[in-house]
């Protein structure tokens, strides 16, 4: 990806960083499964893209979820699908997982497959402290929160 | 300064598109320009011309409209969001063969590469939601 | 790069506040608006963390969702009321702008 397109004058551009914040629970409301459809699409546009899980948004990406007796759609796999997209930036608050009891492990294993070295698989979520995710929001052009 | 907006919030339900509203204003009254609103999550509700508010209670859609109209302003409606939601254009009363549309004077349907193409292109982007 | 952090969620409804506090680095701004204005009063139980933010950072209020609210009084020394042409000159003077929703 280069750090620079040609806007629709045809003038140089820069690659701006955009940041998506979700902080909210699946299903019980529709903010994770349209937040997740914002991010597939911002895919498409050469941006540079990452993704953050704090609070209740950590709930978004727990392994082993099961909508068949709610009625509703599970979206819960098309996480995994980021990898694809390009989304290989996946920020989970320490913090936030720990006041609810969970660990990486109650979550989805996110993987992106580096081209660069031979498609490597690597994980996709870090886990990260508020301090050191607060670092990254602030380098950020874009924060789009949901 | 260029401004891009995104709501998130149904209007009457939730304050966010008052707030977005006069933000809007007075970034207007002090010269910025507003290169798109785009209507996301319940905020698509804004854009319905079917919406009757009581009388002595302000009209958040007409409000939209004319704001549109007189200062130009492109307000666009998530279309995924929308056909969730029950706002219909006349191409989309057409292709999804429903008996009417509902689109408010001054929005258009489109996709959310234009609140994406919205985030580049302008110097800010604010959300105002629930 | 300098953040606005914005909030409307009322302290004692939802975390967005708490977020924001464990967000906003020293030397960016806060501003408090719709329901996240009862932040901005003093005698509250979350008046100490908005004193203490004040320290290193700039803390505002939307006085138009503060007066709506019937409690433009008794607000915490040091936060600053702003109106909304005040709120879109802080966008000016922040490199972007963060919505604790």
């Amino acid at each position: 990806m280069s750090d620079e397109m040609l806007n629709e004058e045809g003038n140089v551009q820069r690659t701006k960083k955009f940041m998506y914040v979700n902080r909210k629970a699946p299903y019980g409301t529709v903010y994770a499964l349209e937040s997740l459809e914002v991010v597939l699409i911002g895919a498409a546009f050469e941006q540079d893209v990452s993704v953050a899980f704090i609070d209740d948004g950590v709930y978004q990406l727990t392994k082993g979820q099961n909508t068949t007796d709610i009625g509703m759609k599970n979206f819960s796999p098309t996480y995994a699908a980021l990898g694809d997209y390009e989304v290989t930036k996946i920020y989970v608050e320490k913090e936030s997982l720990e006041k609810r009891g969970l660990t990486v492990d109650d979550l989805q294993h996110l993987v992106w497959e580096d081209e660069d070295e031979d498609y490597a698989e690597k994980d996709s979520i870090k886990v990260v402290s508020a301090e050191e995710l607060g670092q990254i929001f602030a380098d950020q052009d874009i924060m789009l929160n949901f | 300064m260029k401004y891009g907006i995104m709501i998130n919030e149904g209007p009457y339900q939730h304050q966010a598109a008052d707030t977005a509203f006069n933000f809007v204003q007075a970034a207007l009254d002090a010269g910025h320009e507003i290169f798109r609103i785009f209507f996301y999550h319940d905020g698509v509700n804004n854009g319905t011309r079917l919406t009757t508010p009581p009388q002595d209670d302000r009209n958040v859609i007409t409000r939209w409209s004319k704001l549109a109209e007189d200062k130009n302003i492109d307000m666009v409606i998530c279309v995924a969001a929308a056909q969730r939601r029950g706002i219909v254009d006349e191409g989309e009363k057409d292709r999804n063969k429903k008996d009417a549309d509902n689109i408010a004077p001054g929005f258009r349907i489109s996709g959310l590469g234009q609140l994406i193409e919205a985030g580049i292109q302008a110097d800010r982007l604010l959300v105002f939601g629930d | 790069m300098s953040i606005l952090h914005t909030i409307n969620k009322s302290p004692f409804e939802k975390d967005s506040f708490q977020t924001c506090l464990r967000y906003a680095k020293a030397g960016s701004s806060i501003l408090l608006i719709e329901d996240a204005v009862y932040a901005a009063r003093e005698g509250t139980d979350v008046s100490d963390a908005v004193k203490a933010a004040i320290q290193d950072k700039s803390v505002f209020v939307l006085l138009p969702d503060l007066d709506a609210r019937g409690l433009n009084s008794n607000l915490i020394n040091g936060v600053q009321s702003v109106d909304y042409a005040g709120f879109v000159k802080l966008t000016t003077e922040n490199d972007t702008v963060q919505s604790w929703l």
